[in-house]
């Protein structure tokens, strides 16, 4: 396994990690000490900045700019600080670790964002069945009080700070940055209309900085490290503006399915081979994988980048496999699909391509939250056609419907979901043609299923 | 009848309230608190809840219908979510899913006979990686096989507690 400095899950291994005493010996809340009593805001903010954070909720938005949107503060207006933890991208797994095996990383970024954007109070929104890590972090901002950490004056500041743990109810949407600030705010859970953008009016009528659980997680170290110092551990070149240190997952059909920390820009290749362990099963080689959580689109190893022109971006990886080219924002743009949460989910040999888009879609049907007619009724399509096609009643067309379907349901909408379950299908369809064409003309083979290579291991009596 | 709490955990209530700028906003954490006391959200929670939070009970109404995790109907004495989504589809969950149905003798969205269980299909737990998976109640259960989940749901009938291990998180093991 490759050996790169775990920065942001260097407690993850600690004994109790997730208590205030470890945490504590092993260093945390020592940077919130240092910015609360020596450091101007605007000095945090230029550390944050020059640390080239994109966030990583999937997005990629630059961390410093975000924070950079916030207008002047102004008598009897409150800043809010909301932590997005409604972790649920399909394929995504890595807050929940953080929040789980350090919530004190957590809370520590927290204390030291709402010093720099101005903010009394911190909304945490964890997703409700994430029970454990809700639990660990209701217990570390007790602890936090209990010591002064949190309260009227934090580390002797007179400048009152709380954070408030607030669960979610069950709704993928909710990721979505909007649509939680209306689930905070108690209502469904459905995207606004954009602009007005958080930074300028946001939870409850005010201006919100809406922040991912790792990219706050980080900020107590780009303040150990310094901006640049962070930036720096990227493998990317500078000028992509892509820095530090991330958590990749890794799931599906590898040996060592898990969470792992790397710099920014390690490639597909790397985190499956490497980190992965490589292929689960030596006969079954690897047929696709979605990069970063199921709205990316996903890639296939006999793909090559193109770009002849030495002025492009990805030139000097031109000719390479799609899996060859490291991880970032801007050059998994280039190749076709997008970095998203950088949580990988491999399919070998066994998987049939049609059924694992039908998955998919399934989910998004399900999580459409119905707002806007072309995602209500193009999630739904998808799905209703996919099934179709697998039970054997499908035509050649159908293929050429879920691409229409698709192209109609893009741009279309309030938020993203629809482009996101578009995007993903459009690449299916694409990539892998000519077994959706098979598959609308004879369906599924009888008796098919996505975990029909593993299943034996399951039931049998010696399973591991 | 109507929906009581006991003083203890009005005081509670009063708390959340205290948490927001604006009552409305207690809404869903107070939702889960009265569903964890009576297993589901009755109509009579739902005019708790709006009495509570100065809402009507139509919008209260509308906040549970939208989201998955209020029972809208009493349930089992336990609730089994198996998450369906990709990652877990290729590494077995329809295998779970299909033992779970023979073993409580009820369909995905039904309740058990006997009322101890009632399944039901999740979408992505956030536990990928560690596929198959399911929660029991509060609780994850990962890197399932058909055993170790008997042997989960065997300790359940038996009155104990199923307490969720720790995830073997990073850095693994090497591999042998």
């Amino acid at each position: 396994m490759p050996t790169y400095k775990n920065i942001l899950s260097n407690r993850y291994t600690l004994s109790r990690s997730w208590t205030m005493e470890v945490a504590e010996k092993a260093g945390a809340y020592q940077q919130a000490r240092i910015a609360l009593t020596t450091l101007a805001p605007e000095r945090v903010k230029s550390e944050v900045e020059a640390a080239n954070i994109r966030g990583r909720g999937g997005a990629g938005f630059p961390a410093g700019m975000k924070w950079g949107f916030l207008p002047p503060a102004k008598e009897g207006q409150d800043v809010y600080l909301v932590i997005n933890a409604d972790e649920g991208e399909p394929g995504t797994f890595k807050d929940r670790t953080l929040m789980e095996k350090d919530p004190h990383r957590l809370l520590e970024g927290c204390i030291i964002a709402m010093h720099a954007i101005g903010a009394h109070k911190c909304f945490i929104y964890v997703r409700c069945e994430l029970e454990l890590a809700i639990a660990r972090l209701e217990q570390g901002v007790r602890d936090c009080q209990a010591r002064g950490y949190l309260g009227a004056r934090p580390f002797g500041k007179d400048w009152a700070m709380d954070i408030v743990i607030h669960p979610g109810a069950g709704a993928y949407i909710c990721g979505e940055e909007t649509s939680l600030l209306n689930s905070l705010e108690g209502k469904r859970g459905e995207p606004r209309l954009k602009p007005p953008f958080p930074a300028v009016k946001g939870a409850f009528g005010m201006p919100t900085i809406v922040n991912n659980v790792e990219t706050i997680a980080a900020v107590p170290d780009v303040l150990a490290m310094g901006g640049a110092a962070w930036s720096a551990i990227s493998l990317l070149p500078p000028e992509m503006k892509d820095g530090g240190t991330r958590l990749y997952g890794i799931s599906g059909h590898v040996k060592r399915p898990g969470v792992y920390e790397a710099p920014v820009g390690i490639t597909l290749r790397e985190l499956i081979d490497d980190f992965g362990g490589g292929m689960l099963h030596p006969d079954r080689p690897l047929k696709g994988v979605i990069p970063g959580g199921s709205s990316t689109p996903v890639l296939r190893a006999e793909d090559k980048v193109h770009a002849p022109d030495p002025k492009s971006p990805l030139h000097r990886w031109h000719g390479k496999s799609h899996l060859d080219v490291p991880m970032g924002v801007d050059t998994m743009r280039g190749i076709g699909t997008m970095l998203g949460t950088c949580c990988a989910i491999v399919m070998d040999s066994s998987v049939s391509m049609v059924d694992a888009a039908r998955n998919l879609m399934k989910f998004y049907a399900h999580e459409s939250c119905g707002q806007c007619t072309p995602c209500r009724e193009g999630t739904g399509w998808l799905a209703n056609v996919l099934d179709q096609i697998c039970a054997g009643r499908g035509k050649a067309a159908d293929v050429d419907l879920l691409v229409d379907i698709s192209n109609n349901m893009m741009g279309n909408t309030i938020c993203a979901l629809a482009d996101g379950t578009a995007m993903p299908m459009l690449a299916f369809v694409r990539k892998f043609r000519k077994e959706f064409l098979e598959v609308a003309e004879k369906g599924l083979p009888s008796g098919a299923r996505l975990d029909g290579a593993i299943r034996a291991q399951l039931v049998g009596k010696e399973a591991a | 009848m109507a929906f009581t709490l006991s003083a203890e955990q009005e005081k509670l209530v009063d708390q959340i309230l205290a948490r927001y700028p604006v009552l409305q906003a207690a809404c869903i954490p107070v939702l889960h608190l009265c569903q964890k006391q009576v297993g589901w959200v009755s109509p009579e929670v739902i005019d708790y809840v709006a009495s509570r939070v100065g809402l009507s009970t139509s919008q209260v109404q509308g906040v549970v219908t939208f989201y998955t995790m209020f029972h809208q109907r009493p349930p089992g004495r336990h609730t089994i979510w198996v998450c369906r989504t990709l990652s877990c589809e290729v590494r077995g969950a329809k295998t779970i899913q299909e033992h779970l149905e023979r073993r409580l003798g009820c369909h995905a969205g039904e309740t058990s006979a006997d009322g101890a269980f009632t399944l039901k299909k999740a979408e992505c737990l956030a536990g990928c990686g560690y596929a198959p998976m399911v929660q029991i109640d509060d609780t994850f259960h990962e890197n399932l096989t058909v055993a170790k989940l008997d042997a989960i749901l065997d300790r359940i009938a038996r009155g104990e507690a199923a307490t969720q291990d720790e995830t073997p998180w990073y850095p693994h093991a090497p591999a042998p």
